[in-house]
């Protein structure tokens, strides 16, 4: 498969939209478990991240900038945990990119894997704390795993992404170990990671977006 | 919840503004970034400097605390979430005078990430050698054997106090930290909460509570405490929060303290000084020495209803510190 620096730069816009439509439900996720203010951050970071597309991003077609651009604006515009977190996996990701207009499937393989990697040595959460972890390691390896067989991106992130959304799901039975939730206890049980679930959400646009980009 | 404000997405800025336009004896805001706020008065060579800062809505925390015998620095977040490490850095060049800077923060997650990354970058970007202290007051965040992951509320008044006072007095990096530190590990706190608070952006309840009902530990963000039950009189509430303080850190009889029952943002000083009377009576039927006491809104959530008790245990060097003057904008000791 191909992408371009455009396909990345309308995966960043859908993840714009999706973050607006999604901002209550995950800030009801966020009110169980939290301060109730994780839609509204993801909100505040993408908003800023969305003017940098209408702007200095509108022409720029080096993938490897695109990421490194996304992560420090989402960064400078949160702060919070997932300010320094996205970030990294953004940060870390866009090596994987430097210098390049269109992605082959490896270098979109390695940008994942990247991010991930980055993300899970910024927060040092692990499998099973209920984090945004129990979505991305999941995925990560499953990715690994089927791209290994395949070389196939779409086939491999396909797969990778019904593994994210079974690891956000078993965060609903899990006691929160990080983070503010975590002097919960027993009561953060029964209730969604909001951290998971947006990341799931995220990986999940990315998916629609290459999908669709196929078929133009 | 009702709520003066304009426009929920630029709350932040329209406060940052009219504050320093309220204090500019005090406060300066930086043109590099405008969630970066210094003194106004030019700190001397070789006096480290004293950086503090979290999200927005603890107000008077932490902006209120910039001034003489206090804080040179303050980096603002957005409501309850850390600041990014730009605003920190930006501060931390502004107020290092050649001797470092320590940065005193509560510890949560996004502020150990954020404060951290502006820590390494101030090193490798400016060189600037940075101390850390992170505050761990709240005893119903975590149990005693895991002291370390508690998470800090309104006690930072009393680090920023000490480290704020060891600086002015001249002590290097390494020791305004050790004297940091030392604050932090002697002080302990308890907290109650009665009615929620609400984000000007969502506009809903932070949490929810019964009309007739309170609950021990309840986080400086709303986060859930450890016990929900019917509310007491204030005198069996402050009988609990101070039992749990002691039973955490005990203090034999003849030892000093000092005292701050901190409201957390809609409890009334009436309230407050009713909880104040009963902290003292058990502290001086124990024998305990209170040295100095400060009852008011120190650190708030927004428009919670609740409050909080603080103990810091002094030794000679704490109590000296402790009464150190000092002249912010939301804090005078002469």
């Amino acid at each position: 498969m191909k992408m371009t620096a455009e396909d990345l730069k309308t995966f960043l816009k859908n993840v714009v939209v999706m973050i607006e439509e999604q901002k209550e439900y995950l800030c009801e996720l966020d009110r169980k478990l939290g301060d109730g203010d994780h839609g509204v951050t993801m909100s505040i970071g993408w908003q800023a991240v969305n003017e940098k597309l209408e702007a200095e991003l509108k022409d720029e077609q080096d993938c490897g900038k695109i990421c490194i651009t996304t992560g420090r604006t989402f960064l400078s515009a949160v702060g919070s945990s997932v300010g320094p977190l996205y970030a990294t996996g953004f940060m870390r990701g866009a090596k994987a990119f430097q210098g390049k207009s269109e992605l082959t499937d490896v270098e979109l393989k390695d940008f994942w894997v990247a991010f991930v990697e980055g993300i899970k040595e910024r927060g040092k959460a692990e499998v099973g704390d209920k984090t945004m972890i129990d979505t991305l390691q999941p995925t990560l390896e499953s990715l690994q795993t089927n791209f290994e067989k395949s070389n196939d991106f779409l086939a491999a992130f396909s797969e990778a992404v019904i593994a994210a959304e079974q690891g956000m799901e078993s965060t609903k039975e899990m006691l929160s170990k990080r983070g503010r939730s975590s002097r919960l206890g027993e009561r953060s049980l029964g209730t969604k990671d909001p951290g998971a679930t947006s990341a799931y959400l995220i990986l999940d646009t990315f998916l629609t977006t290459i999908k669709s980009a196929q078929v133009a | 919840m009702k709520k003066l404000i304009n426009n929920p997405t630029v709350v932040v800025e329209e406060m940052i503004e009219g504050y320093v336009k309220a204090y500019p004896k005090h406060v300066r805001q930086l043109e590099e970034n405008a969630r970066a706020l210094v003194t106004a008065k030019e700190t001397c060579e070789g006096k480290v400097g004293v950086l503090i800062g979290g999200g927005s809505g603890h107000e008077p925390a932490f902006m209120g605390y910039i001034g003489s015998g206090m804080a040179d620095g303050v980096a603002v977040g957005n409501i309850f979430a850390s600041p990014p490490p730009d605003p920190i850095l930006e501060a931390t060049k502004v107020i290092d005078k050649g001797e470092g800077v320590i940065y005193i923060y509560g510890n949560y997650a996004g502020d150990v990430m954020n404060f951290g990354m502006a820590a390494e970058l101030a090193d490798l970007e400016s060189g600037i050698r940075v101390g850390s202290v992170l505050v761990t007051d709240d005893v119903a965040s975590a149990p005693k054997e895991e002291k370390e992951k508690r998470r800090g509320i309104a006690g930072e008044f009393f680090v920023t106090k000490a480290a704020g006072a060891a600086a002015d007095k001249g002590y290097n990096l390494d020791d305004v930290v050790r004297v940091a530190q030392k604050a932090n590990d002697y002080m302990r706190t308890m907290g109650v909460g009665l009615t929620p608070c609400s984000l000007p952006q969502t506009g809903k309840p932070s949490f929810e509570l019964e009309e007739n009902e309170m609950e021990i530990g309840l986080g400086h963000h709303g986060e859930p405490g450890i016990e929900k039950g019917e509310l007491q009189p204030a005198d069996q509430v402050v009988d609990r929060l101070v039992h749990d303080i002691l039973a955490d850190m005990p203090i034999e009889k003849g030892e000093k303290v000092a005292v701050l029952v901190n409201g957390l943002g809609s409890t009334t000083r009436m309230e407050l000084y009713i909880m104040f009377r009963r902290v003292e009576q058990i502290l001086s039927e124990k024998g305990i020495e209170i040295h100095r006491s400060y009852v008011g809104d120190y650190s708030t959530s927004l428009e919670m209803g609740g409050a909080s008790v603080t103990i810091l245990k002094l030794d000679e060097e704490l109590a000296e510190f402790v009464d150190h003057a000092a002249d912010c904008p939301m804090y005078v000791q002469k």
